[in-house]
């Protein structure tokens, strides 16, 4: 028998186990697991982040659900989730099956092709807003009028560079998990086909894309829960602007918290994100019945 | 093309940028721009990051593989398993939402504006994912090995350190590459957790100093590739380790 089935009754556990496991346990409890406790807590507050912090009851709470601008929000939210994974996707699924190819010219591209996954999202969004600034940028050097627009300070067009900006950075990124699904496909199953007389299309439709199922699903799961964290580009990009156009919920917590001093709303929209991100991980992983996703993939 | 574009721009001289062609490469490259970005504390913020990093993920990744290890070893016992669990949990939920808690905590540690700040919630962040992933490697080193080291006489803790961590020394590299790569590039914990200029680090420098000289596009741009010039280093070494480091756990 081995010495690790666990206390029997009346035995008191010997192994060291448990300790070892001890120290990841208290950091986690202390700074992940007490915080998460806390934003509920707080969220009946009033506290200005200074001060004392008051009980207020339900105070914050009827005051965000009763402010349009957290529909508002959440509809940037929602909205930049399902455009953003509505690009990425078929442009990773596509860019991963040509990367997965044996081709030599295909891994000298892939080299400068995933260096965003080495950038923080600071840095990107610094280099675009310098690119598309309208007086010095390269629309102004090039003097294309087509590409001196007000790039960040117009509600749609602000929109539409966020989402641009977001598919650079993370498309290299699906395109590696996706890379990695192809180079899993058997090749037993494109030589049956190419024998039936299969062309390349057919092929990626019929073979390709149906074996990548579970990978579809790994990696829109890590968009979609990633994309409720999309705080430092978007804060440094636009700082939720022009307006409220692109203040997702992360950026509308942080400025209602650190901006406005109102910690209790604040938290009040944190719990939202908390809530948001656990129904959207279930539903994900019941359609998946696979790997949940790793939300701090992108944390902070 | 906006890497290129980063590059090109860095090396001009502020007063010949608008005249040249902004695709061209500078016709009279100059450093003078990567002067200024240095004279402004660069060194200080990229050594806060350093600090940062290494303190975070050192200790970050040896609890995890001890978690991992003890959470693979003693599947049969239940605390170890709702650890796990807990663990399991703190993925699916977005971490940043807890920032205003932590930020608390942080002030009654009295940590506030101090680089321990950043430390101790980036290693909380990291031990979810690398828990998991380093479990899923300890659990593929076969059982013969555990029953042999035990009829050596080895303890858990000679067992561990002798058989299980150089059997998994490529995903505990990988795992610290992952981590190291999150925390670096970190934003909202250095953002809210500190405030004086001298324990900046390299991304929230790099927004200063853009708010600071936002006209001087050269020097934006030249501060821009110094912060991504040690990462680019890294992955001009361990390409192969950083990409699959990047896509652990998502691939298995």
């Amino acid at each position: 028998m081995s010495p690790h089935t666990g206390h029997a009754p009346g035995r008191p556990p010997r192994s060291i186990l448990p300790w070892l496991a001890t120290p990841a346990l208290v950091v986690f409890v202390g700074f992940a697991v007490v915080p998460l406790v806390g934003v509920f807590a707080l969220s009946f507050t009033t506290w200005d982040g200074i001060g004392t912090i008051h009980g207020s009851g339900l105070d914050s709470w009827r005051a965000v659900l009763t402010d349009p601008g957290l529909p508002h929000a959440l509809w940037v939210t929602f909205l930049v989730m399902a455009v953003s994974w509505a690009v990425q996707t078929p442009l990773s699924i596509l860019l991963g099956t040509f990367l997965a190819g044996r081709q030599r010219y295909r891994a000298v591209l892939g080299v400068v092709y995933f260096i965003p996954l080495m950038l923080s999202s600071a840095a990107i969004a610094i280099a675009y807003k310098a690119l598309l600034d309208p007086n010095f940028g390269l629309g102004a050097g090039l003097k294309l009028p087509l590409l001196v627009q007000d790039w960040l300070g117009r509600p749609g067009l602000a929109f539409g560079v966020v989402v641009f900006v977001v598919s650079w950075q993370f498309v290299p990124f699906h395109s590696l998990i996706y890379q990695g699904g192809v180079q899993q496909i058997p090749k037993s199953l494109y030589e049956a086909a190419q024998l039936d007389g299969a062309g390349r299309i057919r092929q990626f439709f019929s073979i390709t894309l149906p074996q990548l199922r579970y990978t579809v699903i790994t990696s829109s799961t890590l968009m979609v829960v990633g994309s409720l964290t999309f705080f430092d580009l978007i804060f440094v990009l636009t700082e939720g602007g022009p307006g409220d156009a692109t203040r997702v919920l992360a950026l509308d917590m942080y400025k209602r918290g650190f901006q406005a001093s109102l910690m209790g709303p604040a938290s009040v929209i944190a719990v939202i994100l908390v809530l948001v991100g656990l129904a959207l991980a279930l539903l994900l992983r019941r359609l998946g019945g696979r790997d949940a996703g790793a939300s701090q993939l992108e944390g902070a | 093309m906006p890497l290129y574009w980063t590059l090109i721009t860095s090396l001009k001289a502020q007063s010949r940028y608008y005249a040249e062609n902004p695709l061209a490469p500078p016709a009279d490259p100059t450093l003078d721009n990567y002067r200024l970005v240095i004279e402004s504390d660069f060194l200080r913020y990229f050594a806060n990051s350093v600090v940062v990093t290494v303190g975070a993920v050192v200790p970050a990744v040896l609890f995890s593989f001890m978690a991992a290890y003890a959470i693979v070893r003693g599947r049969r016992m239940r605390v170890l398993r709702a650890m796990n669990g807990l663990f399991l949990m703190g993925l699916a939920i977005p971490l940043q939402a807890t920032v205003i808690p932590v930020y608390l905590i942080i002030i009654k540690l009295q940590l506030y504006d101090s680089l321990l700040a950043l430390i101790l919630p980036s290693i909380a962040f990291a031990i979810p994912l690398s828990v998991l992933v380093l479990a899923n490697f300890v659990r593929d080193v076969p059982n013969e090995l555990f029953d042999s080291m035990r009829v050596d006489g080895a303890t858990e803790w000679t067992t561990m350190w002798r058989l299980a961590a150089p059997l998994t020394r490529p995903a505990i590299l990988t795992v610290t590459i992952f981590n190291a790569l999150t925390i670096w590039n970190g934003f909202l914990l250095p953002l809210v957790l500190t405030q004086s200029p001298q324990r900046r680090t390299l991304p929230l420098a790099l927004w200063t100093f853009q708010g600071q000289y936002g006209v001087n596009v050269p020097a934006v741009l030249a501060a821009v590739v110094l912060t991504t010039l040690p990462v680019l280093i890294l992955y001009a070494f361990g390409r192969r380790q950083l990409l699959s480091g990047l896509t652990a756990g998502f691939s298995r």
